[in-house]
């Protein structure tokens, strides 16, 4: 089975190491994919507070063109996954909704009939290709690296079905096969503030600060995300977070390149140079000590 | 010292605006909530607000429309969900606060200068000329709009961004740049259909 991967804006900019390590993970591990051709922006939520209707439209168009080909998306960004259920679950709850994006996909030619699977890599990889798949291919085990698992928001609610909304396990099992200690993280599916590190900066820094503070005090040395939003918001302000008495130097990376560091994947699949936090040194001394 | 009647009778709300939300997505089941307050216990933002979401679909259903349109408590909705999964009555909370940030922004109840309906206004626009995103783009259109000052204040990150090959200088966009153009065109119109 071939996958369309959906890449989604933040993929293709500030998420690139997202995209680089996922990929490289995925033809390590034998899932085959090809990107969605021509692919659009989902919608997004700001798409939504103004105009929800032509963001359904937006995202149908995705789910359109996968269907043609008969393929199931992959949605690795939480934002696109979540719009592209939602618009599934919307489309099939209210009649009038899908009558107008239908008639709407019809002006440029296409069709859909809700057929399409939207799907998350951490599920990909968890139901498809397996635990114990994965940890027969680790080359370089990660050791006892102490990680907070960092779901957010919107891959475990409200469309998920591949995991415990409140307490969501998938990415624990999968670092822990890469040889992982990861932490009980109280604040694993907490919102990260989303958009408001921008809009309203005060609300968005606290959110952040407590996230990032929790994850230190619970013991963790790094922290793994599944969001580009999320991976943004925690690592890119931790100098605004920390402070004299209590500083944050906390390393966030995507869950993908903790995967391909341990599959002994090469730097430019791992991606570390895309880190702002450093954790070269961190991951090298595990190597070193235990190797 | 002055009292002054803190709360509305009946008659000074407004019946068409809670006519409206029972009407739209997620004010579908307004009139079964309990007030339990599981919504706003659990939201991570409520402790910014000044109704909290319990309180605030009360208001709605009821008719505040001045009191909710213009609370705060709409813009500091992230969509986490965490509301809708324990609602006791399934109610789609969070469906509701898109369907308030949609009326507020058509009737314009929000600060000047305030980011978010600026960035939205920002975003569905390139997404209308792209099809696609770029977030560096769209940051700067934002703030340039907004708060050009803060702008100036994150050189350092952008430093960092371009440094680590975060920043994407050139315009992301779809082949068919016409057929997105189109699609939103066709929603237009299927709107003032409706509306007519």
């Amino acid at each position: 089975m071939k996958y369309a991967y959906y890449p989604g804006c933040s993929l293709k900019g500030t998420g690139r190491a997202y995209e680089e390590s996922l990929l490289a993970v995925f033809q390590a591990l034998g899932v085959s994919y090809e990107e969605l051709k021509d692919w659009n922006c989902c919608g997004a939520t700001s798409y939504m507070s103004v105009d929800e209707l032509s963001s359904y439209a937006l995202a149908a168009r995705n789910l359109a063109l996968a269907e043609r080909e008969n393929m199931e998306i992959i949605a690795p960004c939480a934002a696109c996954y979540l719009v592209l259920n939602k618009t599934q679950h919307y489309m099939h709850d209210y009649p009038e909704i899908n009558n107008v994006v239908t008639r709407a996909l019809g002006t440029i030619g296409l069709t859909w009939h809700g057929q399409t699977r939207v799907r998350h890599p951490l599920e990909i990889l968890l139901n498809e290709v397996g635990v114990p798949a994965i940890a027969t291919k680790v080359k370089r085990p990660l050791h006892g690296l102490k990680v907070a698992p960092y779901y957010g928001c919107q891959i475990v609610r409200p469309y998920s079905t591949f995991d415990d909304q409140r307490n969501p396990t998938s990415m624990d099992q999968l670092l822990s096969a890469c040889g992982a200690k990861v932490i009980n993280y109280s604040s694993k599916v907490q919102c990260c503030g989303a958009s408001q590190k921008g809009t309203l900066p005060e609300v968005g820094l606290d959110r952040i600060r407590r996230l990032l503070l929790a994850a230190k005090r619970e013991g963790a040395e790094v922290i793994a995300t599944v969001c580009p939003l999320c991976q943004f918001n925690l690592e890119c302000f931790q100098d605004e977070t920390g402070n004299a008495h209590e500083p944050i130097s906390m390393p966030v990376l995507y869950f993908s390149q903790l995967i391909a560091w341990a599959l002994g994947l090469d730097a430019k699949a791992v991606a570390l140079q895309r880190c702002i936090v450093p954790v070269q040194t961190l991951l090298g001394s595990k190597e070193i000590v235990h190797a | 010292m002055s009292l002054q009647r803190r709360v509305k009778f009946e008659a000074e709300t407004d019946r068409e605006f809670a006519q409206w939300i029972a009407h739209e997505i997620g004010g579908e089941k307004l009139r079964e909530c309990l007030q339990c307050g599981l919504c706003s216990g659990n939201c991570p933002l409520s402790l910014y607000m000044d109704h909290t979401p319990r309180r605030l679909m009360y208001l709605a259903r009821e008719g505040f429309k001045t009191e909710v349109l213009s609370s705060l408590s709409i813009w500091l909705c992230t969509s986490c969900y965490e509301c809708v999964i324990d609602c006791p009555k399934q109610i789609n909370i969070t469906g509701m606060m898109y369907s308030l940030k949609q009326r507020a922004i058509k009737e314009k109840f929000y600060p000047r200068r305030f980011p978010i309906p600026v960035m939205a206004r920002q975003f569905s626009r390139m997404v209308r000329g792209s099809g696609r995103i770029t977030e560096s783009w769209l940051v700067v259109q934002v703030f340039s709009r907004t708060a050009i000052r803060r702008l100036l204040g994150m050189g350092k990150l952008g430093v960092r961004l371009l440094r680590t090959g975060r920043m994407r200088l050139s315009r992301d966009k779809v082949e068919r740049r016409g057929d997105i153009a189109k699609l939103m065109d066709a929603i237009q119109v299927a709107r003032k259909e409706s509306a007519a």
